[in-house]
């Protein structure tokens, strides 16, 4: 019972991971219906940001407590990857922005490729491993444990999603989110301005991100210039699952394919007895998204039709 | 004017034929990368009738080119034999199954896992059908890395070595022939195989595109909905779009696994995929001769430059060594080329206007 209550921890823990990441994917695809594929790299970005900040305020401030540290290279890592993503909007998502479906695409996996080898020119491709800057005595509940740094991650999430939703559903910004998202030409011309909005949208989702990746390297206690990659792809898929436009749909399809994944992951031996190993959790995700796909194509949630994607 | 045309055409055949035996005087690996391009162009133009005809964006294309590679790799090794006291006990002198049955089999069962995955995808489009076949890549990739237990299949991630070259009519292409005094290495054997597969295989796609296959996969790209009120079978003709994309991934997996002789999963990555899929994208998607150069450009050009690479490195105390430039290049040349010329280097001329731009 502790090892099932333990493993649903651990899922929420990675889910709401992947649901920061899944939020970005969703807001600019219901926007400008493209994948951003760096997206997963403006997280690796910011982790290594982040890293690079906590190096340097350990080295000329010893003493500083480690939850400052923190939040002050989050707040860095944040402002890097806005400012990174709103460049790649800008330079290689809005001329492209009429042009053939497969064009943008193209060039979103060119920039993942281009942001994963700057970060490997930059940071070197070594695994650095990440400080551990929160106490790591683990809290114990019901015989489960959980570190203050997933606790930590669990109530960042939280108040980013609960930010968020209040940005989208309150405020003259989110307004017009939800105006473009729906059909940009009219929005237009109610006086919205398109080209802001985006902008604004992947600044929104870029801080996402970095949030993501500090949590995501804090938990994990490595960074590297390939750990965006995967968990931007899982997040992609939790978006999909979702339904993806939505971003309820996004926090729902996130929290349930981490449960998935760390509860099939802790299981998938003793049922198969021993046959396949957790060394398939990764698959999980992917197994997971065809079977929805197939029985719902348009996510948990979507509302829009599978055909017109 | 067809006089110069098929001067022309003469030209670049002359020029094809030579080529191996001017780069076998600068090193083997010269010729190994035309090898190599020739191999990405195969597999550049079986994923250019799932994406160029058909429309189905397809991101897990290189799971066929591993299919095909593992049959090839695994009936024609020791592995096999090595692991299994049975099939030891068939075949005494080892698993050596002729090219003319491997063949067909890493074709055909590349194809049956084409339209499997075809089958439950049907009803999706574009970026969902992208993503769920990015995951069945990844599936793959992930099987043929943990099935070396409990039954060692795959060998897991440490791959199967010793795959035989490829031998037909007596002719061995792992040995170097000799002539009339001239040699012919290993590699430009291989080279004039591979020559000859691409230009078959363009002969196959020139007639699929004009046929009423070709031009029905192309009423479904345009408009589904429109094709199947004009009576077009999409669900069969989907389904052949990816089969028959399927099966050239699979032959050139098993032309890959007897010409490196290596095979492991590090060579089917996701990142493989997307170099196809860009290759077919920047050349011109659906145009066979832009496919094809962008297969050569993307394939072969960083590989030149990586041997021009070394004072770069030396420059920049080897933070930039030749693999990472390799990647810098590639990423480069996607995002300038998209910018420049979001058709593609070579697109196909237009027909008539294009529905392409207009928003609903």
């Amino acid at each position: 019972m502790d090892i099932l209550l333990q493993q649903i921890i651990n899922g929420l823990v990675l889910g709401s991971m992947y649901a920061l990441i899944a939020l970005g994917y969703t807001m600019v695809y219901g926007i400008i219906n493209l994948i951003n594929f760096a997206h997963g790299e403006v997280m690796m970005v910011g982790a290594l940001t982040s890293w690079t900040i906590i190096g340097m305020m350990q080295e000329s401030m010893p003493g500083t407590p480690g939850y400052i540290i923190l939040i002050i290279a989050l707040v860095i890592a944040c402002i890097v990857a806005a400012a990174l993503n709103f460049t790649i909007e800008k330079v290689a998502y809005r001329p492209l922005r009429n042009s053939p479906k497969l064009a943008p695409l193209i060039t979103a996996i060119g920039m993942s490729i281009l942001l994963q080898t700057l970060a490997m020119i930059i940071w070197k491709p070594n695994y650095k491993s990440y400080p551990t800057l929160l106490s790591n005595t683990p809290i114990e509940i019901g015989g489960a444990v959980i570190s203050p740094t997933q606790v930590m991650i669990l109530a960042f999430t939280a108040v980013s999603l609960a930010l968020l939703m209040w940005l989208v559903n309150y405020t003259k910004l989110g307004r017009a989110m939800r105006a473009t998202a729906e059909n940009p030409r009219v929005a237009g011309l109610m006086g919205v301005k398109p080209d802001v909005v985006i902008s604004a949208t992947f600044i929104i989702g870029a801080v996402l991100a970095a949030i993501a990746g500090v949590m995501y390297a804090s938990n994990y206690g490595t960074a590297q210039h390939a750990m965006g990659f995967l968990p931007g792809l899982k997040a992609f898929t939790a978006a999909v699952f979702g339904g993806i436009g939505n971003l309820g749909g996004a926090v729902v399809g996130a929290l349930l394919l981490g449960l998935i994944e760390s509860i099939g992951a802790g299981y998938i031996g003793a049922l198969t007895g021993g046959v396949l190993g957790s060394h398939y959790s990764d698959i999980f995700a992917f197994i997971v998204l065809i079977i929805v796909l197939t029985l719902r194509p348009s996510g948990l949630l979507g509302e829009r039709v599978a055909d017109r994607a | 004017m067809k006089n110069q045309k098929i001067f022309t055409f003469l030209a670049a055949a002359v020029g094809l034929l030579i080529l191996p035996l001017l780069l076998q005087n600068f090193g083997n690996a010269w010729v190994r990368i035309a090898d190599m391009a020739l191999l990405f162009v195969l597999l550049s133009l079986g994923l250019n009738i799932v994406v160029g005809y058909a429309g189905l964006l397809d991101l897990g294309y290189v799971a066929f080119f591993a299919i095909g590679a593992y049959m090839f790799g695994l009936m024609a090794s020791p592995h096999l034999s090595d692991t299994f006291p049975a099939i030891a006990a068939m075949f005494p002198d080892g698993l050596h199954t002729p090219l003319w049955i491997v063949i067909p089999l890493s074709a055909g069962l590349a194809g049956l896992f084409g339209v499997l995955l075809g089958a439950p995808t049907l009803r999706l489009r574009g970026d969902y059908l992208a993503i769920v076949t990015l995951g069945f890549g990844e599936i793959i990739r992930v099987f043929l890395n943990n099935l070396d237990q409990p039954v060692n299949i795959t060998n897991g991630p440490k791959g199967i070595s010793q795959i035989d070259s490829l031998h037909f009519f007596g002719l061995d292409l792992g040995k170097k022939i000799v002539v009339g005094g001239f040699e012919l290495a290993s590699v430009s054997l291989y080279y004039y195989l591979f020559l000859a597969l691409v230009v078959v295989s363009v002969v196959i796609c020139h007639r699929l595109e004009l046929s009423r296959v070709g031009r029905a996969w192309m009423a479904i790209r345009e408009d589904e909905i429109a094709a199947k009120a004009m009576g077009i079978n999409t669900r069969n003709l989907k389904l052949l779009a990816f089969g028959m994309g399927a099966t050239f991934g699979g032959v050139s997996g098993a032309m890959f696994a007897a010409f490196q002789g290596f095979i492991s999963p590090e060579s089917f990555s996701l990142m493989e995929s997307v170099m196809i899929v860009a290759m077919v994208v920047l050349g011109g998607v659906g145009h066979l001769p832009g496919v094809i150069l962008g297969a050569v450009l993307l394939s072969a050009l960083p590989e030149v430059l990586r041997y021009v690479a070394g004072p770069l490195q030396d420059m920049t105390g080897g933070r930039l060594d030749a693999s990472i430039l390799r990647q810098l290049l590639i990423a480069l040349a996607m995002i300038s080329v998209m910018l420049l010329r979001p058709r593609g280097l070579w697109p196909s001329p237009e027909h008539g206007k294009s529905l392409q731009n207009v928003k609903s």
